[in-house]
């Protein structure tokens, strides 16, 4: 069988086939495009018409989020790698942002009446008297802007180059990345003086002189941020669509066939992760500008487990799904949370269970026909018990239009 | 006898009572994640449920039967087994059986089980941490030397943690149940040919799993309070333990729990506690990246 090198090059098959092939990724492709476009639309046009200020804000910081389910949906959906921790390189992302603004608030002249003036105001709480060199390279923005793809990227690197190429995968791998999650968020808490320890950095005013905390900034920053977003889809989409792309759904699904067809598996696992974490650190850095300010409630494992069920939600195998499925979970959570705080977790638990008993392929796929028959088959059950018992079913459609086949019974199934 | 003999001696003894707690949580997870690939995230939970029963049964005796107060701990043991192991069956049923080939679903299904969890316990019994009263006996300490204080309470987690462990490993080496459970765990397709009730040892081995971190949990009562998220404290450490120790070995978990709690006492002594958990964690991480199958792996065929 050469089902994988058909799969890759389209071209050597026989034209019938070739014909086939091309006519369901044309398909494919222009209902992407189409989906493209309306994302584009809601991004740039809906929400900036229809929101005021504060809620395009809110907006603007959950898709600061969906990078993170982005890249959620390419390691995971595609890859079948799944991260626990994607917080570490969200908040390593934004924590290089927060530090380069943090330098920037704490000049000599606004910070006069610390000890030592010039040094962010946590350092000087915790008796620091001099700028730790960790700190220096962000006092420049390039450095900054390297630094924020960078930092993640080469962690995920030599976590992933060496789990995948011990093909260690599944469970392991997501423990082991939610450990490490646990670790960054202890680490970032016990250094309170090189970090600002559970508060995070915070009190973040300006970038260059240009003021981030002003309405005209934010909507600026909401832009730039679905600007970079649908970037990064597009991205995703090229991706996807490469040998690349088909190559990494190949060893989610048969990972040994792949390898034995000579690919080199865990170079492929190992880009697609280290793609996910610059995803995230993008997502990050845009938090700390959008926000204003960055915490290690942002890094460990529970926030890095709840990327991981708005991306299930939307839908594990649709980029488009992943989006939305953010924008609704994190709508939840400020929903709930702000009225309702002790049915979150019930709400966000009960979700979790769903996700992976009802609708393992979240919203995005979702037979949304046969759900809607389901309902029916219960209102018309419904219906029936009001009846007492004996009345005719109220929804006609519910019944099988397809004649009953003759059930087979397997044994231990 | 000098002071750093004394130091040294009350180090060692930490040493071993972090030990005996992580093996206590590792116990359970061992047979539910090591044995039976499950991985469990409301682990934890369960151990908060052992927590939450001594904790009631304290207050019940302490209200109308004084006369248990002294010995109501051992029945608050059997207790938190039997509860937690009823809830681990109910769980079984209708969640884990659904998902035994689907290990990462499996993973996030837990996940939000431990969290309605931790909200029942928290609308239950309330956000702020809760303790057991203890017997008089559990409290005060042992004094060999002036210099060395050596706590009751420590050293019947110990006792019970020697108990418990032998009796699983008694359980799955020298009973019916453990063969079945670990030919299952090794071919399942050829236990059940052989006539194992492949399900039922599943049902059984989580639920007896469930039990022990429920039995961990009314011993944890002993050393520390209890609140709705204590439990989830643990689980990743807990976690590390089973993968560190090679997840099929359960001798595995006993050297990697001894191993981890040994670094996490002695680098306490040199650092803040939390640096400590830093560097220990990441120490294992760094091993397990070298050495993925864990201290002592099993060869099972797949």
């Amino acid at each position: 069988m050469s089902g994988v090198l058909q799969s890759v090059r389209p071209s050597s098959l026989r034209p019938s086939l070739r014909h086939l092939t091309t006519v369901v990724f044309e398909g494919q492709r222009r209902r992407e495009n189409l989906y493209f476009v309306v994302l584009a639309v809601v991004l740039l046009g809906l929400f900036p018409l229809a929101l005021d200020n504060f809620h395009l804000n809110l907006i603007g910081k959950y898709l600061t989020y969906a990078f993170v389910s982005l890249g959620l949906v390419l390691c995971w959906g595609y890859g079948g790698i799944l991260s626990l921790g994607q917080g570490v390189f969200f908040g390593l992302g934004g924590y290089c942002m927060a530090m380069f603004l943090k330098l920037e608030a704490s000049d000599p002249a606004s910070t006069s009446i610390q000890s030592t003036p010039g040094i962010p105001d946590f350092m000087d709480w915790n008796q620091l008297t001099s700028l730790p060199a960790i700190w220096v390279p962000f006092k420049s923005l390039f450095c900054t802007l390297i630094a924020i793809p960078l930092v993640p990227g080469l962690l995920a690197l030599a976590l992933g180059a060496a789990m995948f190429r011990r093909r260690v995968g599944g469970v392991y791998f997501a423990i082991i990345t939610q450990a490490l999650a646990s670790i960054l968020s202890i680490l970032i808490i016990g250094r309170q003086g090189y970090t600002g320890g559970v508060n995070g950095i915070t009190d973040l005013r300006t970038l260059l002189g240009w003021d981030i905390r002003s309405d005209s900034a934010k909507t600026i920053l909401y832009y730039v941020n679905a600007l970079l977003l649908l970037g990064a889809v597009a991205l995703s989409f090229s991706i996807l669509r490469s040998k690349l792309g088909r190559l990494l759904l190949a060893v989610r699904d048969r990972e040994e066939r792949v390898l034995f067809t000579g690919y080199d598996v865990a170079a492929i696992k190992t880009f697609v992760f280290v793609l996910a974490a610059v995803y995230s650190a993008i997502g990050g850095a845009m938090f700390t500008l959008q926000v204003g300010f960055m915490s290690p409630s942002f890094v460990g494992i529970v926030p890095s487990i709840e990327m991981v069920i708005s991306a299930a939600v939307g839908g594990r195998g649709s980029l488009f799904g992943a989006i939305y499925g953010t924008l609704i979970v994190n709508a939840a959570k400020t929903f709930f949370s702000e009225g309702f705080p002790e049915l979150w977790l019930f709400v966000i638990g009960a979700l979790f269970i769903a996700v992976v008993m009802i609708f393992p392929n979240g919203l995005a796929g979702m037979d949304y026909a046969r759900a809607a028959r389901t309902v029916l088959g219960w209102f018309s059950k419904l219906g029936k018990m009001r009846d007492g018992g004996s009345g005719r079913p109220v929804v006609a459609v519910v019944a099988p239009v397809v004649p009953s086949q003759p059930r087979i019974k397997v044994e231990g199934q | 006898m000098n002071i750093s003999a004394a130091i040294w001696a009350m180090q060692a003894f930490n040493g071993l009572s972090t030990f005996c707690v992580l093996l206590l949580m590792a116990l359970g997870l061992a047979i539910v994640f090591g044995q039976m690939g499950v991985i469990n995230m409301a682990h934890g939970e369960f151990l908060t449920i052992g927590a939450y029963t001594t904790y009631l049964l304290s207050q019940v005796s302490e209200r109308w039967l004084p006369a248990l107060a002294n010995w109501y701990f051992f029945v608050a043991i059997a207790l938190a087994f039997v509860l937690a192991g009823a809830l681990g069956l109910v769980v079984e049923h209708f969640m884990i059986r659904k998902l035994y080939k689907r290990p990462l679903d499996t993973l996030l299904a837990t996940w939000g089980l431990s969290l309605i969890m931790q909200q029942a316990f928290r609308s239950t019994f309330g956000a702020r941490e809760v303790s057991a009263k203890l017997p008089d006996w559990l409290m005060g300490s042992l004094k060999p030397t002036p210099t060395i204080d050596i706590p009751i309470n420590g050293l019947v987690v110990m006792g019970l943690t020697t108990i418990l462990t032998a009796g699983v490993l008694f359980a799955l080496f020298y009973t019916r149940f453990g063969i079945d459970v670990r030919a299952t765990m090794q071919n399942r397709a050829m236990a059940s040919a052989v006539g194992i009730n492949t399900a039922r040892i599943d049902r059984l081995a989580f639920g007896l799993g469930c039990g022990l971190a429920g039995v961990a949990g009314a011993a944890f009562t002993t050393i520390g309070s209890t609140g709705p998220t204590s439990g989830s404290l643990y689980i990743v450490d807990t976690f590390l333990v089973v993968v560190f120790g090679g997840a099929q070995s359960l001798f595995g978990t006993i050297a990697s729990a001894f191993t981890i709690a040994q670094t996490q006492a002695t680098t306490e002594f040199f650092m803040t506690g939390s640096m400590a958990k830093v560097l220990t964690l990441s120490l294992v991480i760094l091993i397990l990246m070298a050495r993925p199958q864990g201290l002592f792996a099993l060869k099972v065929r797949r």
